[in-house]
């Protein structure tokens, strides 16, 4: 099999694209190393790492967890009679490579076994294991519950468990949705107690629990039963064992291989992460942040498998004497696939890289801050407010914009394949089953449309797109393509204001038409930026910046329109009586 | 128990890309020529150690015979988990067969130290000859196991292993020290570890920087003929009995069909055939 990084030109485009020795030094500085006896040398060496990084993890991708994959989804995981699941030994073999390669500590700190990478290495690297098999992404993924760990736990906790993490010895799971707390986590019922011995115990109901059967238990719960919102709720961490029952294991439309369980907790021993009550409104979101840029990438990774899949029968399948790429409304399926997954990666791995740089100023203002000069410290604590506002736009907007990309690259995936792509002998049809969730879990795209709008009527995103705007580029096709952007820009603006003059109801009923306007605006500039440095790029960036122009007009006169029907006669269009 | 392994590796021409120049006039492979990679079955005998050592605990030495670029393939050992890579390289060993190559070998082997198990993979794919093994066990005077497949256990001085014999397995039990030569279905070698990667990646042989400086634990080891107390008359042209005739690239090709009737005649014709092209005979 190929290696899923050295075969994909584009993800080799960004990795030279982006300034990585910037990001290198700011991953470094002050990271604390402990004993690691495997320090790079210098930045550069920091660099080729990162390459190397990639490199393996592409291998792994391409030789192991590709071959595995349709195995893993015909057969899946096993519930147990005792209440316990046994993974896949194909989900285990992926597992055990990764972590015999290092990779299951990806972003922690040398000093707890990881390898220090930034968040963008870690989207690439999640990206080329979705595409090997979009489920195993979950396992890869829940990485994310170790760098909880690391940000906000008591440094007992993080010893203690960290470099397990690292070493591959245990995964962990994010144990917050109930049977009546999902998308609404305020709701969370499980009930944490302290005895009088200080003990936390967990009693209560998980539901949709992704791999719940995992060594480490990140739990959201109740522990002040007065009070019935969100501040009532905080993070503990408890481990697998008899007081944690699987009770049923979910079947699914897709992702297979990721084990989705609910869990009873019977009284299970489990210690606070933090402080007590700001388990969802500081840690939890936090948690979500990094989760849902994740999702964005297991959604280019799928996506990237399906256009492939597509790509390559067009090109070999004949229809009328000739293959059927050479057919229009072939062709414009097929390119329409790469142009929407090169536009998702240029804003997922943006956002990941404007993340990096948040995470790290916070990290170095409230831990690793030796030798930081108070002026240092105030510039950054001023820029990472700025970022965090912004990363609150950028992260909804690729979770969203790449889920719902995914879903539609895999089922013109399946339109290319034809009677083909519709049977079993295919991949196709799993693409699409596996693609589905990634514009449901970790926040459904309608809550992503939620988050993302209040940048866009807030005034965050005109102050980030107005430094594009001002970019001067000596190509006149780019400074022309540019022109077209400020000109959308200016419609947007006026059809955000008219909406806001419409009220708070009506602004949730046309947000998503101008997040789409909004995302579509930002990922030309993205990829005008990407074209200066390549010659096909401008043809990409040309092509996603003409064909979506007139769309970002629909979005705006719809946004405007004040049409209210959809609201007004909802019980009459609906039938209901 | 702590279980001490060596592992003998080669690089070897990339066999599936084999161009016009590949063999030099006195009919030894011009390895110049050729883009190299890690012989195959020899990444299944070093994982084999790396399983052992993960079992067991101990240290994996690999070894290696050949120029100084060479050294690539100890370093890819380095990046698997091997501890120690020593190349061979000397002119002088030059143009040796399996002979002289398995007598070298075997020479180093005992300049290396203590050890429990020597692997090999079963063969090479530029000679094919699946000779090196078997000779350097007999030059060690020790017991060999060939086709490999599990070490099933270690235990008081003696390895249970299985054989791939071709139409079933045999276990034997052998005593240690021995020389295992293993094959491709033993195992998947596992990938490069990241950490071992930047730990051994600006390791050099002195050969490979020339007259730079190498910090002394940037160096791998690397040894010559008289390193090894080697006799020159048994190494290199001297000590290789074999000579090449030529070496010609066959491409299986699918073409066409020849229908045989079912007589007499028509199975006296495939026969003669056979024999004629030494499928029979």
């Amino acid at each position: 099999m190929p290696n899923f990084f050295q075969d994909n030109k584009d993800i080799q485009f960004l990795f030279d694209y982006f300034d990585l020795k910037e990001l290198a030094e700011l991953q470094e500085r002050n990271t604390p190393n402990g004993n690691a006896d495997w320090l790079p040398r210098g930045l550069d060496d920091v660099v080729d790492t990162y390459r190397t990084v990639l490199d393996i993890a592409g291998g792994i991708a391409g030789d192991t967890i590709a071959p595995n994959s349709e195995q893993v989804d015909l057969e899946g995981n096993t519930l147990n009679e005792n209440q316990t699941v046994t993974l896949h030994p194909l989900v285990q073999e992926n597992l055990t490579r990764m972590g015999k390669a290092d990779l299951l500590g990806f972003t922690l700190p040398r000093k707890y076994g990881g390898i220090n990478c930034p968040v963008l290495i870690y989207t690439m690297a999640t990206e080329m294991v979705a595409r090997g098999d979009c489920s195993f992404m979950n396992m890869f993924g829940l990485q994310g519950i170790a760098d909880t760990i690391y940000a906000f736990a008591s440094e007992d906790i993080k010893d203690e468990y960290l470099p397990k993490f690292a070493a591959g010895e245990v995964t962990g799971a994010m144990v917050l949705t109930e049977p009546d707390a999902g998308s609404d986590l305020q709701a969370v019922r499980l009930r944490a107690e302290q005895d009088d011995s200080g003990q936390w115990h967990l009693n209560g109901v998980k539901r949709f629990i992704t791999n719940g059967c995992g060594e480490v238990l990140l739990v959201l719960a109740r522990s002040e039963p007065s009070i019935v919102d969100g501040r009532g709720l905080s993070l503990f961490i408890a481990d697998r064992g008899p007081t944690v029952r699987v009770r049923h294991l979910e079947s699914k439309l897709g992702i297979h291989g990721s084990p989705t369980c609910e869990l009873v907790f019977d009284n299970t021993p489990c210690r606070l992460i933090g402080e007590r009550q700001r388990g969802l409104i500081t840690y939890v979101l936090a948690l979500m942040n990094g989760a849902r840029l994740g999702v964005a990438a297991q959604a280019l990774g799928v996506a990237e498998s399906a256009a492939r899949l597509a790509r390559d029968y067009a090109a070999s399948r004949e229809q009328f004497g000739a293959p059927i790429e050479r057919l229009a409304p072939v062709a414009e399926m097929v390119a329409d696939m790469q142009i929407m997954i090169e536009a998702g990666r240029a804003l997922a791995y943006e956002t990941a890289r404007v993340c990096d740089i948040e995470n790290n100023y916070n990290r170095l203002l409230d831990r690793d801050n030796e030798g930081l000069s108070e002026e240092d410290k105030k510039a950054m604590k001023q820029k990472s407010r700025a970022l965090k506002k912004l990363n609150a736009m950028l992260t909804p907007m690729s979770k969203y914009y790449c889920g719902e990309m995914s879903i539609t690259v895999a089922t013109n995936g399946i339109q290319v394949l034809g009677g083909s792509g519709y049977t079993k002998d295919y991949a196709a049809e799993r693409y699409l089953r596996d693609a589905r969730i990634t514009t449901i879990y970790e926040g459904t795209s309608q809550l992503q449309v939620v988050a993302a709008i209040r940048g866009l009527t807030s005034g965050v995103f005109q102050n980030y797109i107005s430094e594009f705007e001002s970019k001067s580029y000596e190509d006149p096709t780019l400074v022309e393509l540019r022109d077209v952007l400020t000109g959308a820009r200016a419609e947007l603006d006026h059809a955000i204001s008219t909406a806001k003059a419409n009220g708070g109801a009506y602004i949730d009923l046309v947000a998503r038409k101008i997040v789409d306007a909004g995302i579509a605006i930002l990922i030309g500039h993205y990829l005008l930026g990407q074209a200066t440095k390549c010659e096909r790029k401008k043809k990409v960036a040309s092509c996603f910046i003409r064909r979506n122009r007139p769309v970002i007009t629909m979005n705006c006169q719809q946004a405007e329109s004040g049409n209210t029907q959809i609201l007004d006669e909802f019980a009459t269009i609906i039938y209901r009586r | 128990m702590t279980i001490k392994s060596i592992v003998l590796v080669k690089q070897v021409p990339d066999t599936s890309n084999i161009t016009g120049e590949a063999m030099k006039e006195d009919g030894t492979i011009n390895r110049a020529a050729l883009p190299t990679i890690f012989n195959p079955e020899d990444a299944h005998a070093l994982e084999a150690a790396l399983d052992l050592k993960d079992r067991y605990g101990g240290t994996v030495t690999v070894m290696t015979m050949g120029l100084p670029k060479a050294a690539d393939v100890l370093r890819d050992c380095l990046y698997r988990g091997a501890d120690r890579g020593i190349l061979l390289t000397d002119r002088r060993a030059a143009a040796s067969d399996t002979l002289a190559t398995s007598y070298i070998l075997a020479q180093a082997v005992k300049t290396a130290g203590e050890f429990d198990f020597v692997f090999c993979g079963r063969q090479a794919i530029d000679g094919d000859t699946a000779q090196v093994g078997p000779q350097c066990a007999e030059k060690l005077g020790l017991p060999q196991v060939t086709y490999m497949e599990k070490i099933e256990e270690v235990v008081d001085g003696f390895a249970v292993i299985k054989r791939n014999i071709g139409n079933g397995w045999e276990r034997v039990r052998v005593k240690l020290p021995t020389l295992v030569t293993v094959v491709e279905t033993a195992n998947t070698p596992r990938p490069w570890s990241v950490k071992n990667v930047v730990r051994n990646k600006h390791k050099r042989v002195p050969l490979e920087v020339g007259e730079g400086e190498l910090a002394p634990g940037d160096r791998i080891e690397q040894w010559s003929l008289d390193d090894v107390s080697a006799d020159l008359n048994r190494c290199g042209l001297a000590g290789s009995p074999t000579k090449v005739h030529r070496i010609q690239s066959i491409v299986l090709k699918k073409e066409g069909f020849t229908e045989i009737l079912a007589t007499q005649e028509g199975i006296n014709g495939l026969i003669h055939e056979l024999v004629r092209d030494r499928t029979l005979g």
